[in-house]
């Protein structure tokens, strides 16, 4: 246990006749930068209320640094970050107010803490007189964050964090996370944005409830076992539909202003594919072979 | 796709007080077209939306929108567009064909015409035998794919997509994609805003709006090669962070 500082074990989580949660294992080391990456729906935020000890699993059991999160609620609330998935600062308290607050809660004060939150808060410093309620959304994130980090805790728990977020904004959100990374504190965040998985030290890819695969993000993008192409072709509204016609075509999904296609074996090659599209029209025809992303590894699992 | 615009601004202002939230945007969308509007949080796409939706008015500057004007004729406007969002989209405590009846008859659509138009909407969506299930009951992603053949079933001549896909997993979201590009060869221009990159290379045309300004409007091979980028991202990158720097 020791060199973890989260561990979920088997838990399930149902509302009604939905099931949120099924057998959900997964265990985060101490110092690392863990990702639950998954669409709306998966269960990213269930899992999240349950580790925080803000919602009982259905069944299985939750550890966080050596506490049960039944149990022992009141001591993990106290060596937690939180940020929700909604924002939920005071609308109607200040910039300045909102901090005070939180560090008062947690029996301290902004100075003690203040070499940790200070990257993240001198951003929005010059705002601090204004509410919270008419901060723009990046700045939100930002009060939020720090807000999550008064108390200097030792897991932060991070739901969504970057969700609407434009992508300059979601890089330097990023940016930040390393840092806070480096200051030693365990960082579980979950994120729609594919992209991001790339990120973090390891992820877990989570779909319905359910873990598709839990490994570092090379490891998991090395074991897509599919021949993997890029196509570009002079017609492209036409070559997805094409090339899901083709025979040898496993799937066909557009991944900005390419295709990747991806084939049910090895046999078929480059000049075959090229032929093909030839002979449905196609000019300036490209094919590349490329190594799998997380997205393709995603979809791929997604549909297994 | 033809060049007829279906929108028209020509130095939009929009200001709060003293500050300019959009500051002289000119720019035409064309009939058919899949138009995508960029920007970094807070850069004033929402403002604009408003605006081109009818649900408020410009500072100064011309505006026409599926060929009325803005300052007199909102009401036409409102009739002849359509909108979805992430945030709003459908009632969740009424059925498929529940919600699809009250936004076709707030269009003022017939009975017969509704009547018809759902049987071919559900068959087309391969849902006839979920018509009668609560939105609630449904997966995000059935839900936003409802949300937009709805947006478009009284046949506007625009759809605004404000975010369609957030948080959607990634094989819906392209499917979702697939009726964008259903809707745009039917003649529905398309109006879509979105922080995915790679849907922005999916538009024939997109702005990217900073501190109140549209600063670059191309197709997206034309705005890589212009910004020596080798995609969106990267394009996005240089544009909007240059203004925080």
């Amino acid at each position: 246990m020791d060199q973890y500082a989260v561990i979920a074990k088997d838990i399930s989580k149902a509302y009604a006749d939905v099931e949120a949660l099924n057998h959900i294992s997964f265990s985060v080391k101490k110092g690392e930068l863990f990702g639950l990456i998954g669409p709306d729906g998966a269960g990213k935020s269930t899992l999240f209320r349950i580790l925080t000890s803000l919602l009982l699993p259905g069944s299985g059991s939750g550890m966080v640094e050596n506490f049960d999160v039944v149990k022992d609620f009141k001591k993990i609330r106290k060596i937690i970050g939180y940020m929700p998935g909604r924002f939920s600062l005071y609308q109607d308290l200040t910039v300045e107010e909102n901090l005070n607050f939180y560090a008062t809660i947690f029996g301290t004060t902004v100075k003690e803490n203040y070499d940790l939150i200070r990257d993240i808060y001198v951003q929005i410093e010059p705002f601090k007189n204004r509410l919270a309620g008419k901060l723009s959304g990046g700045m939100k994130q930002k009060l939020a964050l720090s807000c999550a980090l008064i108390h200097k805790p030792d897991v932060l728990f991070l739901d969504e964090p970057t969700t609407g977020v434009d992508a300059v904004s979601r890089k330097e959100f990023w940016e930040m996370l390393k840092n806070l990374q480096e200051k030693g504190i365990t960082i579980l965040v979950s994120t729609p944005y594919m992209d991001e998985a790339g990120l973090c030290d390891r992820v877990a890819l989570i779909q319905k409830g359910k873990i598709l695969e839990i490994d570092k993000p090379h490891n998991i993008t090395k074991r897509y076992s599919l021949p993997l192409f890029e196509v570009k072709t002079s017609r492209m509204y036409q070559l997805a539909g094409d090339l899901l016609e083709y025979a040898s075509t496993q799937s066909a999904f557009r991944f900005g202003d390419s295709i990747h296609l991806s084939l049910k074996n090895e046999e078929t090659s480059e000049k075959e594919i090229m032929d093909y599209l030839t002979g449905k029209e196609h000019g300036q025809i490209a094919i590349r072979k490329i190594e799998a992303n997380i997205e393709d590894c995603f979809m791929w699992l997604m549909n297994r | 796709m033809n060049k007829t615009p279906v929108i028209h601004t020509e130095n939009l202002v929009k200001k709060y007080g003293a500050f300019t939230a959009n500051d002289m945007l000119s720019f035409d969308v064309f009939k058919g077209e899949i138009f995508g509007f960029l920007g970094a949080n807070g850069a004033g796409k929402t403002t604009a939306i408003r605006i081109l939706c009818g649900l408020s008015k410009p500072t100064s500057g011309i505006v026409n929108v599926a060929g009325f004007d803005i300052y007199k004729q909102t009401e036409k406007i409102k009739q002849n567009i359509g909108y979805m969002s992430q945030k709003f989209s459908l009632y969740e405590d009424l059925t498929i064909r529940e919600n699809i009846r009250f936004f076709a008859g707030i269009y003022g659509l017939s009975s017969k015409i509704i009547k018809e138009r759902t049987h071919e909407l559900l068959t087309k969506l391969e849902i006839v035998d979920l018509g009668d299930k609560l939105i609630s009951s449904l997966p995000l992603g059935w839900k936003q794919k409802l949300a937009f053949s709805i947006a478009v079933f009284h046949r506007p001549q625009i759809v605004f997509l404000d975010e369609p896909t957030g948080g959607v997993d990634p094989i819906t979201r392209r499917q979702f994609w697939d009726m964008i590009y259903d809707a745009a060869n039917d003649g529905i221009t398309v109006f879509v805003t979105t922080h995915y990159m790679d849907e922005a290379e999916y538009c024939d045309r997109v702005s990217i709006m900073v501190d109140g300004r549209i600063e670059a409007l191309d197709t997206p091979a034309g705005l890589k090669k212009t910004y020596e980028a080798k995609n969106m991202d990267e394009v996005f990158l240089k544009l909007a962070r240059a203004s925080i720097a």
